[in-house]
């Protein structure tokens, strides 16, 4: 694995993910600055990580989203090149484009950290063949504004073509409003290009797989990216 | 030149902003208030165009390009002076 950690000004979850890929992969990836213009020569996973880029100031994620270096990662995934979004990452994507939709201000307008349950919906992406299809993991979230909204006609898609990846859950899989933490929905907590090679998710798996933190839960996407990339070269 | 760009969140839009801000206004007894939606306004000063239509074309450029997300919100430009 050749991974890529894109970091802007305000990010703060960079080095989690860095550590995380390090820790999976057995690489360690390359942190590309946001005003770069081309991504590291074979780089074959696009990691936008988590944290405030800018503040959060205007929207979260929209003036990240129009960085240098984003040019180069829309490039790279029309070429059919793997990128993960997390949390401020994920916003980052839709802002720019790459994603359908926008996270809004979690409905009861609190910032929530905590860890959450998701349910795993697809194990055929090469984003969660780590995991078995209807598993729950468990994993944190950190985010005052993870409730994702998109109009009638774009969530009928993403729920027909299967793009939806993970959902808030109970801990034994149930979909139910009361742990849909932030009104996102369909409690969609992670999605899906029409292509299949970009995901986008609110949580943060990386900060889950250590079994001295208490989870492992979130090695699984990272595991199954290496087996992927692995098998794919 | 002065220009004010006004963003707002399009109908439909939940907004839990706007929402608490209408319950506070409720409960500091602020009456006959039924809905508040929240937005943004942008003051902006433009430099050496005169022209109205030249300017209008530019903000609308500003707000699709960056301070509107047209998913969601929508915007109104206006030359003010």
């Amino acid at each position: 694995m050749k991974a890529a950690v894109l970091v802007f000004p305000g990010i703060n979850r960079e080095r989690d993910m860095a550590r995380t890929l390090r820790l999976v992969s057995g690489a360690a990836p390359a942190m590309v600055w946001h005003a770069e213009t081309d991504l590291p020569k074979g780089t074959d996973l696009v990691v936008v990580p988590g944290g405030f880029s800018y503040g959060d100031y205007l929207r979260c994620g929209a003036i990240a989203a129009r960085s240098p270096i984003m040019t180069a990662v829309h490039e790279f995934a029309s070429r059919g090149g793997l990128v993960l979004g997390v949390c401020n990452g994920f916003q980052i994507l839709c802002e720019a484009g790459l994603l359908p939709g926008v996270l809004m201000r979690n409905s009861q307008l609190k910032f929530i950290c905590r860890d959450v349950y998701l349910r795993v919906e697809r194990s055929d992406t090469p984003f969660t063949r780590g995991y078995n299809a209807g598993q729950v993991v468990k994993v944190p979230v950190a985010h005052g504004e993870g409730n994702y909204i998109a109009d009638g006609e774009t969530i009928a898609r993403l729920e027909g073509e299967g793009r939806v990846v993970f959902r808030y859950a109970s801990p034994d899989g149930m979909i139910d409003p009361n742990w849909n933490h932030n009104g996102a929905m369909n409690a969609i907590a992670g999605i899906l290009n029409e292509r299949g090679n970009v995901l986008g998710m609110m949580p943060h798996p990386e900060n889950h797989v250590e079994a001295s933190i208490g989870s492992t839960d979130g090695r699984g996407l990272f595991a199954g990216l290496v087996d992927h990339l692995a098998k794919a070269a | 030149m002065k220009a004010r760009v006004t963003v707002t969140l399009k109908t439909g839009v939940l907004d839990p902003q706007g929402k608490a801000i209408e319950g506070a206004l409720r409960s500091l007894g602020v009456e006959g208030v039924t809905s508040v939606r929240q937005g943004k306004v942008f003051e902006i000063e433009l430099d050496g165009t005169t022209d109205r239509a030249k300017a209008e074309a530019l903000l609308k450029q500003a707000a699709d390009k960056l301070l509107a997300n047209t998913v969601v919100e929508n915007y109104r430009v206006e030359v003010v002076g």
